[in-house]
């Protein structure tokens, strides 16, 4: 049963959403106080929750007002989704911190727009991350998706600028297709079954048609947002646009709650695919992996390259499927590397973008070939990039090589070969970009190069996220049993 | 031939002249106004589940009828949000366009 | 059973739905989605569902309508008609909507008996509550979170179009909605209808709690008196940082959320009611929340400041 600590469940979830309320209360002064003011809590309440699933090895579950699915609705915090909330926690703290700077409410105003909307936009989107990790009901999650949607829409666009205008409005409208077809495999599912819990559906799912319909609906519509070849063209001018913080937090964090949702749906919704389904999801993560590593290597701008390399990075997520198939997936080294990359890649992404930032205000710009001074202007945010960069190359220390190591164990183990090949591939790829911009980076600048020194303490953030990604790589190179807390039976207890 | 099944073919072809005006129109206020055929059509498929599962003295299932009534609120606000980043571009562009 | 009729509406949805496609100008799509709202509207009135034939002629139809006509009417000529796609081109996007058409109308032909449903679920639970509205029981009760976030979405859909004017008239005004002086009927449409819509707005979410209405569909209704107003002229849209105008849309939300954490100490836990309590709590929610509707879906279709602020 849930036990008292189920509120800690709902805490997490609706306090960032009471700040957005509150903001709106007149007169509100200087809403990033309010964000500060609410994230000690959240925070604590997220960690309580990764500290309970681990101590009592099960997961913690809140029923709300007293009715049960299929009539009502369920919170439920297995172990990957209380890591996967810990990891937003995080990142958000951090992203947040560097975000003081630019977003704060001018002297002699109670309110100013950028920074109004930056922080109820962040507020909202921790939310609905967090949504996305604990809720059990499909329609709950449409709500998710929804609140995820707009949260991130108006973070493109913040700097008002006629292209990241443009950026936003694709990809609002792939976001809204996206959600259209998942909606539309709900409705059927509704149809088939009369219920849209995952526990309940779980026991009662048949491998007929309209089912068959209705997830793969659901699992297209989930891909347009998380951007995996071929519908991926909506990401790269939305991420670059956005204000760094912005960036940070829709590489990392943003784009990983549909794929964590297609995830669900896979393994606990409709365990039974063939192996061609998967191979499918793997093959388009692939093209996604290489093509979009090879665009990375050709951009002019940091933060594009930055973006693709995103759509790249995503790509080894979906080569997750075929390397966790079994009878517990759970248990494979196919899940917990899989999982392992979706963090990794979001503290190293997270700390790129932060960086870029950085970069970018020392210089005044963000061209790759001319990025010769920044080791001088901004030494420790050079540095986090690079450290970052070995998270994404896949060398040690950190938490991208583990991941790598486990996926490509995996797909030996099952004689998946072209997958191992892939892996390594994309991995020299990135090579390619990250020492191409390093490189770059620690030239010296000739005499008429104007640099703005950056502060050190605002560079303290990349370094932090990045030193993240580096100390996930101390973890052994074995299925955690962490993240396997809570998978095996989806019925509630 | 049961209402429900009826207006189910025709949600069929709804989403289908929906997902056709997605395709053939570039810009992006038809875009916008396919997507809203899809969205209602989508919402008519849990109203063909509601018509169905009627009982208990109700005419429909209440559930998936609340689910529709929270679906339309999100797809007008998506609309709204969508209308001013258009017409925003729009300022901005002829703003741009203007020395 | 009136099978004649329910065919003629069917045939005529997608007859008006190929229209908002294939219309050569966007006005004329628009006006045939206003249509297609109405139709639609109908056609849940046949599928035994009253309170979303309301928010769907209020809000699909109405609101969106509105939103998207004033829209139509900013855009250049030259960038709100296109030219139309040949044959060709259309037969090869036809190809995958076709297939898409199929495998749904092939799964509404074959469904599952009996038909699941969680009616008699809903109904066991509904005198827990004490409402007779069983789609408001699940609205405010059964699945309360998921409509207190819809709410949390809509005020942040709010917050997106408000982001998109310039830095320095943050908190202003957004522009009139009247295009110089309004002309006589709508003047006198203006006049009249207001005090009758307002009236009925409030009898819809009153009314809720036991037949078919609720907030969206009365704070729908109050919007679009709001704008009616607006349009002719009557009123001017008020300065997006008033701080009455911040406090009526803070106060539903505020109110579902003080009920819902209240709900760990009156009751079972979050968004739990008390027994006995329940429809009173809901009815104070609903008439805070029914004030924030309006106010939020009037506000989205003025869009964001174009003046400085007062």
């Amino acid at each position: 049963m849930s036990g008292d600590a189920g509120f800690l469940l709902v805490l997490a979830l609706m306090l960032p959403a009471t700040g957005i309320v509150a903001m709106f209360a007149a007169p509100m002064r200087a809403p990033e106080r309010l964000a500060f003011l609410l994230y000690p809590p959240t925070l604590a309440a997220v960690v309580a929750i990764a500290v309970i699933v681990g101590r009592s090895e099960a997961a913690l579950s809140y029923t709300l007002g007293g009715w049960s699915p299929p009539l009502g609705l369920m919170l439920r915090a297995d172990g990957a989704g209380a890591a996967l909330m810990v990891m937003s926690a995080v990142i958000i703290g951090l992203v947040g911190l560097s975000a003081l700077g630019a977003f704060r409410t001018p002297e002699g105003t109670s309110e100013a727009r950028q920074p109004f909307a930056f922080w109820a936009l962040l507020l909202a989107l921790w939310s609905a991350l967090n949504l996305v990790f604990l809720a059990q009901d499909l329609f709950s999650l449409f709500v998710a998706l929804e609140l995820l949607t707009f949260a991130a829409v108006p973070l493109v666009c913040l700097n008002g600028k006629a292209d990241t205008l443009q950026a936003a409005l694709r990809y609002l409208l792939f976001a809204l297709v996206g959600s259209a077809f998942y909606l539309m495999g709900v409705a059927l599912i509704y149809g088939a079954y009369g219920a849209l819990d995952f526990a309940i559906l779980r026991v009662v799912m048949r491998e007929d048609a309209a089912t068959a319909l209705a997830v793969a609906l659901m699992i297209g519509g989930l891909m347009a947002k998380t951007a995996v070849f071929p519908v991926h063209l909506w990401l790269p001018p939305a991420h670059a646009g956005a204000p760094p913080p912005a960036s940070a937090v829709l590489s990392a964090l943003v784009i990983k709650a549909p794929f964590f949702l297609i995830v669900r749906l896979w393994f606990d919704l409709a365990p039974y695919h063939g192996a061609l389904a998967a191979n499918l999801l793997a093959a388009l993560g692939a093209v996604s992996i290489l093509f979009c590593s090879l665009l990375a290597l050709r951009q002019v701008r940091l933060k594009l390259m930055i973006a693709y390399s995103t759509v790249a990075q995503v790509g080894y997520l979906f080569l997750m499927f075929p390397l966790a198939t079994s009878d517990m997936p759970w248990d494979t080294l196919g899940w917990s590397g899989g999982l392992l990359q979706l963090v990794s890649h979001a503290f190293a992404k997270a700390a790129m973008f932060v960086a870029a930032g950085l970069i970018a205000e020392a210089l005044g710009h963000d061209r790759i070939d001319d990025l010769a001074g920044a080791a001088r202007a901004a030494p420790v945010s050079v540095f986090a990039f690079a450290l970052a960069g070995l998270s994404l190359m896949g060398l040690p220390p950190s938490g991208g090589f583990n991941a790598k190591v486990m996926l490509i164990s995996r797909a030996v183990a099952t004689e998946q070969w072209w997958i191992a090949v892939v892996i390594l591939a994309g991995g020299i790829l990135a090579a390619g970009y990250v020492f191409r911009v390093i490189g770059k980076a620690m030239a010296d600048a000739g005499a008429g190069v104007a640099i703005t020194p950056v502060p050190r303490s605002r560079e303290a953030v990349p370094l932090a996220l990045a030193l993240c990604a580096l100390v996930i790589g101390f973890v052994p190179l074995q299925p955690f049993a962490y993240l396997a807390i809570g998978r095996s039976t989806g019925v509630m207890p | 031939m049961n209402p429900a099944t009826l207006y189910g073919l025709m949600t069929a072809g709804l989403i289908g002249i929906g997902l056709f005006g997605l395709i053939v129109h570039g810009t992006a206020l038809r875009k916008l106004l396919s997507f809203n055929l899809v969205a209602a059509g989508v919402l008519l498929l849990f109203g063909v589940a509601a018509q169905r599962g009627a009982g208990a003295g109700f005419p429909g299932d209440p559930v998936p009828q609340a689910m529709v009534i929270t679906g339309i609120v999100v797809a007008f606000a998506a609309s709204a949000l969508a209308v001013a980043l258009l017409l925003r571009l729009l300022d901005v562009e002829r703003e741009d366009d203007a020395p | 059973m009136m099978g004649v009729f329910d065919i003629a509406l069917a045939l005529l949805v997608l007859g008006v739905a190929l229209m908002v496609v294939n219309a050569a100008e966007t006005r004329a799509a628009v006006i045939a989605f206003i249509a297609l709202g109405l139709l639609l509207a109908l056609v849940w009135v046949r599928l035994g569902s009253v309170d979303v034939a309301l928010t769907e002629a209020a809000i699909g139809g109405g609101a969106t309508g509105i939103l998207l006509l004033r829209a139509c009417g900013r855009l250049r000529p030259s960038v709100s008609d296109t030219p139309q796609p040949g044959l060709g081109v259309r037969a090869a996007a036809s190809a995958l909507p076709t297939l898409l058409t199929i495998a749904i109308a092939s799964v509404v032909l074959s469904p599952p008996t009996p038909a699941p449903s969680l009616a008699e679920a809903a109904a066991e639970a509904l005198p827990d509550l004490g409402l007779g509205n069983p789609v408001t029981a699940v609205l405010l009760g059964y699945r309360a979170l998921d409509t207190l976030l819809e709410k949390v979405v809509l005020l942040l859909a709010l917050v997106g179009v408000w982001s998109l004017t310039s830095d320095g008239l943050w908190g202003g005004a957004p522009a009139e909605l009247a295009d110089g002086a309004a002309k006589p009927p709508l003047l006198l449409l203006a006049r009249l209808l207001p005090p009758f819509g307002v009236v009925a707005g409030i009898y819809l979410v009153w009314a809720g709690a036991d037949h078919p209405g609720g907030t969206f569909q009365g704070g729908a209704m109050l919007a679009g008196m709001w704008l009616l107003a607006m349009m002719a002229g009557l009123a001017a849209p008020p300065d997006t940082g008033n701080p009455r105008l911040r406090f009526a849309l803070f106060v539903g939300p505020a109110a579902f959320l003080l009920v819902g954490f209240a709900g760990f100490l009156i009751a079972d836990g979050f968004l739990a009611y008390p027994p006995g309590l329940a429809k009173p709590l809901i009815v104070a929610v609903e008439a805070a929340l029914t004030l924030s509707i309006a106010v939020i879906i009037a506000l989205m279709v003025a869009g964001p400041a174009m003046k400085a602020p007062r």
